[in-house]
């Protein structure tokens, strides 16, 4: 077995107990991209020589013990976390230079904890999207089968986990942006709850929505991560001031009594066969765990969807209003004067996606439409909650499939917005009600593509989404892609 | 929802986005399509229920008014388009 | 025909808080171009605001001085335009849930007192400044000032006249003074206000249509340009025209009002709740907190000024009209002068000083302590009025004790009965017909005779015994 396959908590031991070093398995992690980026595609920039230097000078660092809890393995950031000195694109015309002169939160406490960062991966341009097919710069693939998308938005960070080419990364999470991808490639991924993790240097895209979190090759790994990049930030207000209990502990397996809720609105039309057979197989496996799951209703799960929609592109269309060509990124060649700058400069700088939300949330928000859309989805966001509350007075979890199907073809999607968007249909409620939601592998199709299942939990219970999750890949066997 | 063209030029224009003729057609279906679908919330009988803008509880989140340094001007331009070394530089404003 | 004129303010004033709104960088006035930034306040990307708690004090503090109602749950909101002076195009303020609500100033009008109604009073992010000197075909962008911390105060259309609304702005501008929420340097721009103001014919109820003035960066610009304005709109009415709503420019030098945009083309700020910010819930502990630390106000300072020190209540509204000058005022009196000189000489010649020197009370540059002293020499009597004046221009040059000053410039006043009588009788001597004029009744010989012996004596004789002493001998003569 090569030092690539390993996990990131293997990897973690291994360098503890000195039987490799960093810089080995930085190399291993390097050779791999080398071996199968040409068909996946998952990087936007690879970091190899600094990762090198890094990897070295904390092997160094270890050898006169002044380690971080994660020293010397290697991941990815996807490109939408400011990374200093370093380009941070989100995958844009836009930022396609864009080198902050500051770190987001979670890499100075990624770097704190002694990882090496590998490099920036891929995603859909600004996060919006779900297959990564709207990055200015590359189409991710699928590590399963190279002709369908990874996923997205963040489908560099689940396929470069997927092919081995990163031991962990990180991806956000607006509506379904880690869970959906990490379902598509296989792997595990874990939305926290809202926050939970600093957004402090993640260029947003729908402020109250985004979240950072792990994409890993296991519960475990996802565990050990969270456990690094949890807790209260001064720099982010809406990063909560609370403790978390640490989380690679709280994976006991033990999930005997467990009460799973499990809606039925998230196996009606639109959700292939093998979708529902394998989290119900699923079920049945936690079942013989020890946990009990009972049929239940989230009746307004189906407009959480349009009212994401609605939220997310309203504040969108707000916090990407700064990308004007004036103090950063992309400016136009030609233009008449300052309002043709604007307008040139976004109109080259942005794609289709986004301009399309930037466009629905300005008329979300305009004058006249506030109260029928942008209020009228807040409330409905209320409401959703409220459900959510209700369902927890008497489920610890809710269990749902994490995608309506496996892995679909690239181009398959992209000429009609509306059925792309119906491919966040089982993860946006999660978002809307700021809840924590782990995805992870339950199966495959019969054509070897991943099959995933999503763990929802209450807000700030991640520990028993966690451990869920853990009992139930105890019983899954998974398979690695063949690239 | 039915999407007129001058509606979407209007909203283009408080976006700063030029639309060519293709991307304004294409926007109008697009819109009417995802406005339409923004219009199955109407179902909901919303009346007196209190907008949600955070999910998760919080208030009071301050700031000490304690001074930091602030970042070296090259580092504030570095990434500017146009800039002379002083500030960030634009077509001429008429005020 | 006859109209009435009806004026609302909407006044911001810069805080005088250590830090920027939302980020640690200094708020401070000036320094060169985008030297007082970081991340935050430039609107980088993936850069949240923090909102500082001093901002939310000082607004509640200038809330509680208007006698406002404090809200207990506010909120802020994104003001959403794209203008180069505001880099993340969007402005954080507050929209429906302003901090402080529903208030009043009291003003005096020529003696009457007028209750003016403050709809609001909310905070806000400042915005940056171009520069368009020696910058040929572009302008440059200076960050400096993003993130300053803002109150705007909105007044409710109560004022009837740009006098009435002058006195409201330097009421407004001696409580936010007081109250140290702003340090109110006009020339820094750190007050400056919209006007938006309409007319109506006397005795008609519902209001004309309104304009709104900007760029208005003085008090005097703001009278001016109300002057202007309700000149223009009776003279629209009067050719049978109708006012439109618009927005104006008001343009100091010119003096005139030009239109900036009408109301076609108005701006859709498309507000909503700022996502990166939480409430702002404010508890009442925390409202009497502030409100321990109101220090008195001018209306209170006045009154202990005319019934404590007997003031004309005239004196006693120009020292308190500015807090720097009253503080002086007490300190003065507290180190033992009388209030009623002290008070001439800070309305009269100190004012007159800081005029012509373009300066601030705040910017005496001696202590009351020297003030005071100096005001004992001419009790004494060892130093003249007119010597005194030549005391207090040294001590704007160079401020120093007034006792060395009136000994380096050789002001100190003759006393000496023996020395003065000597030049009395000399310059009886030297003129006769004043003497037989004195005798004959003429009043004004007295005077010039007194003159005659300060010219002598180089202004230094004590007037009070050249007089006494001229009568004495005149009266034996």
């Amino acid at each position: 077995m090569d030092i690539y396959q390993l996990t990131a908590h293997e990897i973690r031991d291994m360098i503890k107990e000195k039987k490799i070093s960093s810089k080995e398995a930085t190399q291993s992690a390097l050779a791999r991209i080398h071996a199968v980026e040409d068909k996946v595609e998952s990087y936007v920039t690879v970091l190899e020589e600094e990762a090198l230097a890094q990897a070295e000078a904390i092997d160094a660092n270890i050898a006169s013990g002044e380690a971080g809890a994660l020293a010397g393995v290697p991941m990815a950031l996807k490109d939408n976390m400011c990374t200093k000195g370093i380009l941070t694109t989100c995958s844009s015309k836009m930022l396609y230079n864009f080198k902050p002169p500051y770190n987001a939160t979670v890499t100075e406490k990624l770097l704190e904890a002694g990882t090496v960062l590998l490099g920036k991966v891929n995603m859909d341009e600004f996060a919006m999207g779900s297959s990564t097919e709207t990055s200015h710069f590359k189409k991710t693939k699928n590590p399963y089968d190279i002709t369908k998308v990874p996923g997205g938005s963040s489908g560099g960070s689940a396929a470069c986990v997927a092919a081995d080419e990163a031991y962990f990364s990180l991806g956000s999470d607006t509506g379904g942006s880690i869970r959906q991808p990490a379902s598509l490639c296989g792997c595990v991924g874990m939305k926290p709850t809202y926050g939970s993790v600093s957004r402090y240097g993640l260029i947003a895209f729908a402020s109250s929505l985004d979240q950072i979190g792990p994409l890993a090759k296991d519960v475990t790994d996802c565990a050990m991560v969270l456990n690094q990049i949890a807790g209260h930030d001064p720099k982010d207000s809406t990063s909560v001031n609370i403790q978390h209990p640490d989380f690679e502990k709280a994976l006991t397996g033990d999930i005997k009594g467990l009460k799973i809720g499990v809606p039925k609105e998230y196996f009606g039309a639109g959700i292939s066969g093998d979708v529902s057979a394998a989290v119900h197989a699923a079920l049945d496996n936690m079942k013989a765990e020890g946990a009990q799951y009972t049929d239940m209703s989230l009746p307004l799960n189906e407009y959480a969807l349009p009212a994401y929609y609605m939220i997310s592109s309203a504040e969108a269309s707000s916090n990407l209003a700064r990308f004007d060509g004036v103090k950063y990124g992309f400016r136009a060649e030609k233009f008449d004067d300052l309002i043709d700058l604007y307008c040139q400069t976004r109109s080259e700088g942005f794609g289709a996606e986004v301009k399309r939300r930037i466009m629905i949330g300005t008329y979300a928000l305009s004058s006249g439409y506030y109260d029928a859309y942008y209020k009228k989805a807040q409330q409905v966001r209320t409401m959703i909650m409220n459900d959510f509350t209700k369902a927890f007075e008497t489920y610890d979890v809710l269990v749902t499939p994490a995608s309506p199907t496996t892995a679909f073809g690239i181009g398959e999607k992209t000429s009609d917005p509306l059925q792309m968007y119906m491919a966040d249909i089982c993860t946006v409620s999660v978002n809307i009600g700021g809840l924590p939601a782990i995805v992870i592998p339950c199966g495959y199709d019969a054509s070897g593509l991943p099959i995933g299942i999503q763990i929802i939990g209450k807000p700030f219970d991640e520990a028993t989404v966690l451990n869920a999750a853990f009992a139930l890949e105890k019983t899954i066997t998974k398979v690695k892609p063949n690239l | 929802m039915k999407i007129s063209k001058e509606e979407v030029l209007h909203v283009a224009k408080l976006a700063r986005l030029n639309l060519t003729q293709e991307e304004t057609q294409r926007l109008m279906a697009d819109m009417e399509s995802i406005i339409g679908f923004a219009d199955k919330l109407n179902e909901l009988d919303t009346d007196g229920v209190v907008p949600t803008a955070h999910a998760i509880p919080m208030q009071n989140a301050f700031r000490e008014d304690e001074i930091k340094e602030s970042y070296p001007r090259e580092e504030i331009l570095k990434n500017a388009p146009s800039t002379d070394g002083d500030g960030f530089l634009i077509p001429k404003v008429v005020e | 025909m006859k109209y009435e004129t009806v004026i609302g303010l909407e006044v911001h004033a810069e805080l005088a808080t250590k830090t920027k709104i939302f980020c640690g960088c200094k708020n401070e006035f000036g320094g060169e171009p985008n030297t007082r930034c970081c991340p935050v306040c430039t609107g980088m990307p993936g850069t949240l605001p923090v909102l500082n708690k001093a901002v939310v004090d000082y607004a509640i503090k200038a809330g509680l001085a208007t006698n406002c109602t404090i809200t207990k749950y506010g909120k802020q909101d994104r003001k959403n335009y794209f203008y180069p002076d505001l880099p993340k195009a969007y402005q954080i303020s507050q929209f429906d849930l302003p901090l402080c609500q529903n208030g009043y100033v009291e003003i005096d009008v020529n003696g009457e007192k007028r209750r003016i109604g403050i709809t609001r009073i909310h905070i806000e992010e400042d915005a940056g400044k171009l520069i368009h000197d020696d910058y040929g075909n572009e302008s440059m962008a200076d960050y400096n000032r993003c993130g300053v911390p803002l109150i705007e105060i909105v007044s409710e259309p109560d004022l009837r006249s740009p006098e009435e609304a002058r006195i409201y702005l330097e009421t407004l501008k001696s409580i936010l003074e007081y109250t140290e929420v702003s340090d109110c340097k006009m020339q820094e721009g750190s007050l400056r206000c919209d006007v938006n103001l309409s007319i109506r014919p006397v005795g008609q109820e519902e209001f004309g249509t309104r304009c709104e003035m900007k760029n208005v960066n003085s008090f005097r610009a703001a009278v001016r340009a109300m002057e202007y304005e309700q000149k223009r709109q009776a003279e629209i009415l009067d050719e049978g025209g109708v006012v439109e709503q618009e927005t104006r420019r008001w343009d100091d030098v010119r003096g005139v009002s030009t239109p900036m945009r009408s109301k076609e083309d108005a701006q859709d700020y498309r507000y909503f709740p700022e996502p990166d910010l939480v409430p702002i819930v404010v508890s009442d502990e925390w409202v009497e907190e502030i409100r321990k630390t109101i220090p008195e106000l001018p209306e209170e300072r006045k009154a202990r000024y005319v019934n404590e020190y007997s003031l004309p209540e005239y004196d006693a509204f120009i020292l308190t009209s500015s807090k720097k000058m009253a503080d002086f005022f007490d300190a003065a009196v507290k180190e033992g002068a009388k209030p009623k000189p002290v008070s001439n000489w800070l309305m009269g010649d100190i004012s007159k000083i800081l005029n012509d020197k373009e300066l601030e009370p705040g910017d005496i540059p001696f202590t009351p302590a020297q003030l005071a002293k100096m005001i004992a020499l001419i009790e004494k009597g060892t130093i003249s009025n007119s010597a005194a004046k030549k005391v207090l221009d040294a001590m704007f040059a160079q401020p120093d004790d007034p006792e060395k000053l009136v000994e380096k410039l050789g002001l100190a006043q003759v006393s000496d009965e023996g020395a003065i009588l000597e030049m009395v009788n000399g310059v009886l001597a030297q003129n006769p017909q004043s003497i037989a004029d004195y005798k004959a009744g003429k009043d004004k010989a007295l005077g010039f005779l007194v003159g005659q012996v300060m010219r002598i004596s180089k202004g230094k004789a004590n007037p009070q015994i050249i007089n006494k002493l001229l009568k004495d001998a005149l009266d034996k003569a």
